[in-house]
């Protein structure tokens, strides 16, 4: 590829790369020495030298450009103390809450209450630096595939702490935990890089909620990495709420390993920033997983949202249902790119994706590409993806009952959008999303 | 129920409308009083269904000429559910599915929209669901129907039921029944005649579209029309209709060719 770049693209290639390096640089000027991760961090920062900052010319990059980042002079965010909390950050019932601002843990805002006995949970950093509990976490740390990527290698370099939460064999956890990202106003450009590691032992059970939030006169850039560990028929729901401030860059990755007889049900929501890119990996480590990945993208005015998922099955008896919606409203921008991995070895996977989106605006755009990789030649998978408007005789029956175009158009979108909202699993989250959803488009 | 001296309804006169151009009522004329039932006949293509779409104020339908009042009011001037609110009520052919909306919620948005154009207070869920209740009666509609998506993976006959429930909750002054009878059963249709029946009162008014007598059988019409070329050519009661479906329509055709409006 880089074979016959012409002169202006080699100079925007150098750009780039100089852009990766002198971050890694600056990441690693930053570094605090007292992990135990020195392997982990000369591996990423290999990883990076051999790569360039993201490009629309490379194909999993096509649609999102990440132009805007090279004029950001970035630097790791700093920790702060005890911020408030936003509203947005009560879920409306009980639950154990880790805080991270900034990338970094903040005991002062977290609540353990509720935690059952034998479960951990708390900042990676001190988890990691315990040697009775590092056992749990250190195995598993950056273990997913995928630890080259540019971003996923850039959080394992710099990132200066996160959540870890183990949970024991054989054990319900009765309360959600909430993980709630922030990031705090600042003058200059910042990067916050929170890494969590989520471990639920066999035959173990967890609502999971992470949330992303903040904003600042500068634009905040945050680079998220959340590993995700089910054992033998662990079962986790997972809520992963994005609503960062408009001016926002958000780079997020979910790496989920699943082993024999696991579930794992997710539910992504993109509502917030100026650019989104969600990497949602799910790689089956043993036979009959149950997957389901539902997400919704709420685009307006200049937004971009783009979510690259990737089931990687290597067993037999693997179920996945993915749906990913997006409501795309001005000049806002969706891009899906799902891919779907049957190797031979997958034989009896049953899986299914359907993508569906709704234009608003004539300016808006959708790229959607579903990408499935079959050679198992005794499996069931299907695919589709829609474009549509909304239909003006669904409006003019609306209106003839007597509600304004307007309210029919708010109830449509609503409709549209519940689909992945009613997975949620916490009510009182999907409520308050739902009032908020009715207001969306003014 | 025939009464010269009751309230003039709906005034349509010399109305034209074309759809992407073409001209599809040529100069339609009637008159509706309160309490009075019209039956509206006529071959496919005639220009019903347009004559009810243009009441009931679809976009895809411009008004050439002509004009059309609803109790006094121009009625042309309205938004589509301006109309709705003013007590104009279309059932249609092929009610729409809406994937995702409740059909209790769609009921409750449609009946508190109603209520707020009446400046009455919105009901709220519980008030709504027992007024709900009393009304599913008149369409015998099990209440099952209520939460599942608006008219989504019902039968012709839900559907149309469904439409009536909309009627009976929204209580209309005027109710347009494009075809109901389109595509119902014997039992279906039946329950949907009694359904109107119930709904008819003295201070209102229905016009019924229907290609066939039968369902005049179960609704029993003040006036029958027929409409030919996108204008009504003549006008009679139950026995006209009973003369079209022993005869056809050519006869009344060959009596009354396309007159160019002079």
């Amino acid at each position: 590829m880089t074979a016959s770049l012409s002169p202006l693209a080699s100079a925007t290639a150098d750009r780039r790369d100089r852009y990766l390096q002198t971050l890694a640089l600056v990441l690693q000027a930053a570094l605090p020495q007292d992990l135990p991760l020195t392997d982990l961090r000369r591996r990423a920062a290999a990883a990076l030298q051999e790569q360039t900052f993201p490009s629309p010319r490379q194909e999993d990059w096509r649609f999102t450009d990440l132009s805007p980042l090279l004029a950001l002079d970035l630097h790791p965010a700093p920790a702060v103390s005890d911020p408030d909390l936003p509203d947005w950050s009560d879920l409306g019932t009980p639950a154990v809450q880790l805080v991270l601002v900034n990338g970094h843990f903040c005991p002062a805002l977290s609540r353990m209450e509720g935690l059952p006995p034998g479960a951990i949970a708390g900042s990676l950093r001190h988890l990691l630096n315990q040697p009775d509990l590092a056992p749990h976490f250190l195995p598993r740390l950056a273990q997913a595939p995928g630890q080259q990527e540019v971003f996923t290698a850039l959080n394992s370099l710099g990132f200066a702490d996160g959540v870890g939460l183990w949970v024991p064999p054989h054990l319900q956890v009765a309360l959600p935990v909430q993980i709630l990202h922030l990031t705090s106003a600042a003058l200059e450009p910042q990067l916050a890089q929170p890494r969590s590691l989520v471990v639920v032992e066999a035959g173990s059970q967890l609502t999971l909620v992470e949330q992303y939030g903040g904003d600042g006169a500068s634009p905040p850039v945050t680079n998220a990495v959340t590993e995700i560990w089910l054992e033998s028929g662990a079962q986790i729901r997972h809520s992963r709420l994005q609503r960062q401030g408009q001016e926002s860059f958000h780079l997020g990755k979910t790496a989920v390993m699943q082993g024999v007889d696991s579930q794992y049900a997710g539910t992504a929501l993109h509502l917030g920033g100026r650019l989104n890119r969600h990497d949602w990996q799910v790689y089956q480590t043993g036979p009959q997983t149950t997957t389901q990945l539902q997400s919704l993208a709420l685009l307006r005015g200049e937004q971009h949202s783009d979510t690259h998922s990737l089931v990687a099955l290597g067993h037999p008896h693997g179920q996945v249902e993915q749906r990913h919606r997006a409501i795309v409203d001005n000049r806002a921008h969706s891009v899906f790119n799902g891919r779907i991995v049957v190797p031979q070895a997958a034989q009896f996977t049953n899986a299914s994706q359907l993508n569906r989106n709704l234009l608003l605006s004539n300016q808006a755009r959708v790229d959607t590409k579903p990408q499935l990789e079959i050679v198992a030649d005794n499996v069931k998978c299907a695919h589709g993806a829609t474009v549509s408007q909304l239909q003006a005789d669904q409006i003019f029956y609306l209106q003839s009952r007597g509600i304004s175009a307007r309210q029919a158009q708010r109830l449509l979108i609503y409709a549209f959008a519940m689909d992945i909202l009613q997975t949620l699993p916490l009510a009182p989250l999907r409520d308050r999303l739902s009032a908020t959803l009715a207001d969306w488009r003014g | 129920m025939i009464n010269p001296n009751s309230d003039l309804i709906l005034s349509v006169n010399n109305l034209h409308a074309s759809v992407d151009g073409v001209e599809i009522l040529k100069g339609l004329n009637l008159e509706v009083r309160a309490g009075e039932i019209h039956a509206i006949m006529g071959l496919n293509g005639s220009g019903k269904s347009t004559f009810s779409k243009v009441l009931a104020g679809h976009p895809d339908y411009q008004v050439t000429a002509g004009a059309v009042h609803f109790q006094g009011r121009d009625l042309l001037e309205l938004a589509p559910h301006d109309r709705a609110t003013a007590g104009i009520f279309l059932a249609f052919q092929y009610p729409l599915e809406i994937p995702g909306v409740s059909n209790r919620d769609f009921l409750r948005v449609a009946c508190n929209a109603h209520r707020q154009a009446r400046g009455q207070d919105e009901l709220d869920v519980f008030d709504f669901d027992d007024l709900l209740e009393e009304k599913l009666g008149v369409v015998k509609m099990e209440a099952a129907f209520l939460d599942r998506s608006v008219n989504e993976g019902f039968s012709g006959g839900e559907k149309k039921r469904n439409e009536i429930l909309q009627m009976a909750l929204l209580e209309p002054t005027l109710a347009i029944l494009d075809e109901t009878d389109s595509g119902l059963d014997i039992d279906a249709l039946k329950t949907v005649a009694q359904g109107v029946n119930q709904l008819a009162t003295p201070d209102n008014a229905i016009i019924l579209i229907t290609h066939y007598q039968r369902l005049l059988n179960y609704i029993v019409p003040d006036y029958v029309h027929v409409m030919a070329h996108g204008q009504i050519i003549t006008t009679g009661d139950l026995s006209l209709a009973q003369q079209l479906e022993e005869r056809g329509y050519d006869w009344l055709l060959a009596a009354h060719p396309l007159e160019v409006a002079a």
